[in-house]
């Protein structure tokens, strides 16, 4: 090697190395300690830390609160993801178009994404508020009942998650309001002159068209669904009965609550390998078929 | 001449400059600095009190900086003091839940007051405060936390909604039973909508400290003094629990399913429930937004009367120079003066913690002129200590879970509680 390539090397690497520390310190470390941890006990000033080996993970095995996050974050997952990227989709067609009111449309869409989560769940607190709530006021305007929405098994859940979708398709719908302004206006001539129709002008050239952004928007909307719970927080703590504790509002408690250290890290490798799998999914199978030549 | 007067003046000023900065460090190491992590739980204006109260020790203690830190829900603060804890760095001193007092021992985050107390006077003051409030503040013979911010369970009621349904205004329903006859006469109907219920139990946040009037007033008591058995099956804890689900599925006078803390003195304003169980530490809150005639009282008795006591203790931390752990015990003793503990009650409608604060002549004035800032004193009689245990955070979710699982209808009451029992003796079998 020449002293000169040597040189160029030496400088990349030293160009590159803080941010390589910071990488490794803020986020391999921290990702590699918690595996450590995860087959540890939880160190109590009177008991220290001894190696269990899998004891946490059984410990899981037998946790019902545990499960009942696991269902609870599915159900949330399928209810937020879809619904969420197709309103983002619907919206961001909507005001792509020339309609009266663009702007103050498209204002209206994003504002919920820079509302702070924990304002968010204050608003829908009220709205959820049994006997003059908004919703309970509206309902009954109707003659119609209106149920304890979060003090309820059945409909506790399911309000949270509306929740999380109101705040997030307005984010998803930037992401494709900015890739409808990429697509060429000569393809929808194009379309135009062809007679086809609007329907399927979406579906057979700007759907397609969008399709990495979808990826995009689908990686974020899974990693959204494992992360937001600042609004559980606020609306229900996870109850009643642990009916919208999902999986990382439970790592807290174990972690926060309890100080129970060593289930909380063998409950995060849990969410780490989850999240991992589906990152592999995404990119491994899904990305393969959008990106076509 | 001028010469050397210059010169002289000129040794004069660098002398001076010199003493100045050598004096000031010196100055600011003596003002020692006491972190004060404190939870607002109960609405009002607490942080604006904390701060004039700080802004007011600070004169009297120059040497001392005061600094408060509103860390959130009680929740919320011993997620912060601990982690501080952990991290090496804790606030020197707290308010936390008198139950977490345990949690704190396990973690080895605080130190019992006993080293601190040295003269008669001390001894007198850690004696003035009321015992009921004591029960949560020691254990292992030692006192580890000091009673601030305590509270009991008290009933609201509208009085106007009382003279609308027929009722004496004036008379609080007395036993379980005329709790029911009142609610049922109270809840009124529009139809299949109902328009104000009759009583609403919060049961969100810390459902089992409600539920602890239950079942002191059904004549159980939860757990032991060591912290480490619980007793949640208890035919009477099931009985309690019974009562207050049957309170909306039998009786229809409570709503359904989980009653928020934080919405229902709200509730109460608007008319939306007549009776509300909440904490005496609404009261100046309520006394304040409440737009009509309201009365104040102790809890209706099952088997006898009864309440848990609550609220927040002073805590001192261990990771912390002895220094900064003298500074806040004397702001500790500084602001539970028989005056200060007195003005904190009538600013607050928390229970002033120590008996002589009711004979001041603040207080006296205050509960002449406003009768039930005295209910919750008087209830302490019958009260008994919150549920506390080891690992408390876990043992009191299992009891937490139960019951929301009764009140939304999962679960019979009793198989309710006898799963948080099995939880609960599954945690606690370790501090035996």
């Amino acid at each position: 090697m020449t002293s000169s390539a040597n040189r160029t090397w030496t400088h990349a690497w030293l160009m590159l190395a803080p941010s390589l520390a910071l990488l490794a310190l803020f986020t391999h470390w921290p990702a590699i300690a918690t595996f450590i941890d995860s087959f540890y006990s939880t160190p109590r000033p009177r008991r220290p830390s001894r190696f269990v080996g899998m004891d946490n993970f059984e410990q899981m095995l037998t946790d019902p609160v545990f499960w009942q996050a696991m269902s609870n974050n599915f159900w949330f997952a399928v209810g937020t993801i879809p619904v969420s990227i197709a309103l983002a989709l619907l919206m961001a067609i909507w005001v792509n178009d020339k309609i009266a009111g663009r702007t103050l449309a498209r204002m209206a869409f994003f504002t919920p994404t820079v509302l702070p989560m924990i304002a968010v769940a204050n608003i829908w607190l009220f709205f959820y508020t049994p006997q003059y709530g908004l919703l309970a006021q509206v309902l009954g305007a109707f003659g119609m009942n209106s149920p304890n929405w979060l003090g309820s098994k059945d409909t506790a859940l399911f309000a949270v998650t509306v929740v999380a979708v109101w705040k997030e398709a307005g984010f998803f719908m930037i992401f494709y309001l900015a890739a409808l302004q990429t697509v060429s206006p000569s393809l929808a001539e194009a379309a135009a002159l062809e007679g086809a129709s609007r329907w399927t002008y979406f579906r057979r050239v700007q759907f397609p068209l969008l399709m990495p952004t979808t990826l995009f928007v689908l990686v974020n909307a899974v990693i959204g669904a494992f992360r937001t719970i600042d609004h559980i927080f606020v609306m229900t703590r996870g109850g009643p009965d642990n009916a919208t504790a999902l999986l990382l509002y439970y790592i807290y408690q174990v972690g926060f609550s309890f100080w129970d250290t060593g289930y909380a890290a063998a409950l995060t490798v849990v969410l780490l390998a989850l999240l991992g799998l589906i990152a592999l999914v995404q990119y491994g199978l899904l990305e393969r078929r959008i990106h076509y030549r | 001449m001028t010469r050397s007067i210059d010169r002289r003046a000129v040794l004069q000023g660098a002398a001076a400059i010199a003493a100045a900065t050598v004096a000031a460090p010196a100055l600011a190491q003596a003002r020692t600095e006491v972190s004060f992590f404190y939870p607002v739980a109960v609405g009002g204006p607490i942080t604006r009190l904390i701060d004039s109260f700080a802004a007011d020790f600070e004169k009297e203690n120059p040497s001392i900086a005061l600094k408060p830190i509103y860390a959130g829900t009680y929740q919320e603060t011993i997620v912060k003091a601990l982690t501080a804890h952990k991290s090496g760095t804790p606030p020197v001193t707290s308010v936390l839940l008198s139950t977490d007092m345990f949690t704190l021992i396990d973690e080895e985050a605080i130190v019992p007051f006993d080293d601190f107390i040295r003269t008669d006077a001390d001894k007198a003051w850690l004696k003035s405060f009321f015992p009921g409030f004591m029960e949560n503040s020691q254990t292992e013979g030692k006192t580890w936390g000091i009673p601030f911010q305590r509270s009991t369970v008290v009933l609201y009621w509208n009085k106007e909604a009382f003279k609308e349904a027929g009722l004496d205004p004036d008379k609080p329903p007395a036993t379980w039973a005329e709790q029911v006859a009142f609610a049922e006469k109270l809840t009124r109907r529009d139809g299949g909508n109902t328009t104000q219920w009759g009583l609403q139990i919060p049961a969100s946040g810390f459902p089992y400290w409600l539920f602890q009037g239950l079942t002191t007033q059904a004549g159980a008591i939860l757990m032991n003094s060591a912290g480490n058995r619980t007793a949640y099956d208890a035919p009477e804890v099931i009985e309690a629990l019974q009562y207050w689900v049957d309170l909306s599925r039998k009786h229809k006078v409570h709503p359904t399913g989980i009653v928020e803390w934080g919405t229902t003195p709200r509730d109460f304003f608007e008319r939306k429930c007549a009776m509300m169980w909440t904490t005496t530490g609404n009261l100046t809150s309520v006394r304040a937004n409440a737009k009509f005639p309201f009365g104040v009282g102790m809890l209706p008795a099952g088997k006898r009367r009864g309440s848990p006591t609550g609220g927040g203790n002073f805590y001192l931390s261990k990771k912390v120079s002895k220094a900064e752990q003298e500074a806040a015990f004397k702001f500790i003793q500084w602001i539970t003066t028989p005056e200060r503990a007195a003005k904190w009650g009538i600013d607050t409608g928390y229970v002033a913690t120590r008996k002589d604060s009711w004979d001041t002549p603040e207080m006296k004035a205050y509960v002449a002129g406003f009768p039930a800032a005295a209910v919750a004193r008087d209830q302490l009689e019958f009260a008994v200590a919150e549920l506390s245990t080891h690992e408390n955070q876990r043992v009191t979710k299992a009891l937490n879970d139960g019951l929301q699982a009764a009140l939304t209808g999962t679960k019979t009451p009793e198989a309710a509680m006898k799963d948080a029992q099995a939880e609960a003796e599954r945690i606690l079998r370790a501090y035996r």
